[in-house]
């Protein structure tokens, strides 16, 4: 059985919801962003299977994923300024109360 | 058939990876458990003939965004132990799993055109191309360094202490 597109797919739509999950679920800070991550690299795998099967020498989905990984940086950087911030004012990184800002 | 046992291998290490950094209890070890998943994608990058692409992802993910990371997590460690999970355990897992169940029933219907010819490689040269050519990227290319910049200075002004 060769290895086509719809197992790239697959399995990027598993690491999906698994990173998901995680981000609805866990209450540390920490996690949550690293399953934000997890996210972010499984849309990755599914750009880069999309431009290697479909449009194999056009690469557009290879330039895609590299935009995605400097937004995840980006991202991960004021995230983590964000979470250190928090833990120096508060000393907790608990999103169940880290509630200041719910209405 | 290498390609076939190399991608099963690399997606299994993958998915339990992914288990396991939301199902462990201790935090350093989930970082790790993200750092194992970092490397089995880029391992899926080059499967995919995606060679440029899986360096970056060894350079960016494996190398930076992991120790920051893992930094983040040293700093903050002694406070919470372990990872706890909120009430909304059952519910996101319904959505998960909807969302998971809707998505293969589209990716394994949709009759996807596949190409007849083979990936470029190396892609290096192509991408460089593509990326700062006139008719290319050249344009979101600059868009992501600015991004870049204002991310640092915020993440400067942010953890800085008074």
């Amino acid at each position: 059985m060769t290895i086509g597109l719809e197992h790239y797919l697959v399995l990027s739509a598993v690491l999906f919801c698994i990173g998901l999950y995680g981000a609805l679920t866990k209450r540390n800070a920490v996690i949550i962003l690293m399953c934000i991550e997890l996210m972010l690299n499984s849309v990755n795998i599914s750009l880069v299977a999309f431009s290697s099967y479909i449009v194999p020498r056009a690469l557009t989905g290879q330039v895609f994923a590299i935009f995605v990984m400097v937004v995840a940086a980006a991202e991960v950087a004021v995230g983590l300024a964000i979470i250190l911030a928090i833990y120096r004012r508060f000393t907790d990184v608990d999103a169940n109360n880290i509630n200041l800002m719910k209405w | 058939m290498g390609l076939t046992a190399a991608f099963w291998i690399m997606a299994v290490v993958a998915v339990v990876a992914a288990l396991g950094v939301v199902f462990l209890r201790n935090v350093f070890r989930a970082a790790l458990a993200l750092v194992l998943c970092f490397i089995t994608v880029a391992g899926l990058y080059i499967t995919l003939s995606a060679d440029f692409l899986a360096a970056v992802q060894i350079l960016v993910y494996v190398g930076a965004i992991s120790v920051l990371i893992i930094l983040a997590i040293m700093m903050t460690r002694e406070v919470q132990q372990g990872s706890p999970s909120n009430r909304m355990k059952l519910p996101a897992f319904i959505v998960a799993a909807v969302l998971l169940g809707i998505m293969i029933y589209t990716v394994t219907k949709t009759s996807w055109q596949i190409a007849a010819e083979s990936p470029l490689t190396p892609t290096t040269a192509p991408l460089a191309t593509k990326l700062f050519s006139e008719s290319g990227f050249i344009l979101p290319v600059e868009i992501a360094a600015m991004l870049i910049l204002a991310a640092i200075l915020g993440a400067i002004v942010i953890a800085r202490e008074k």
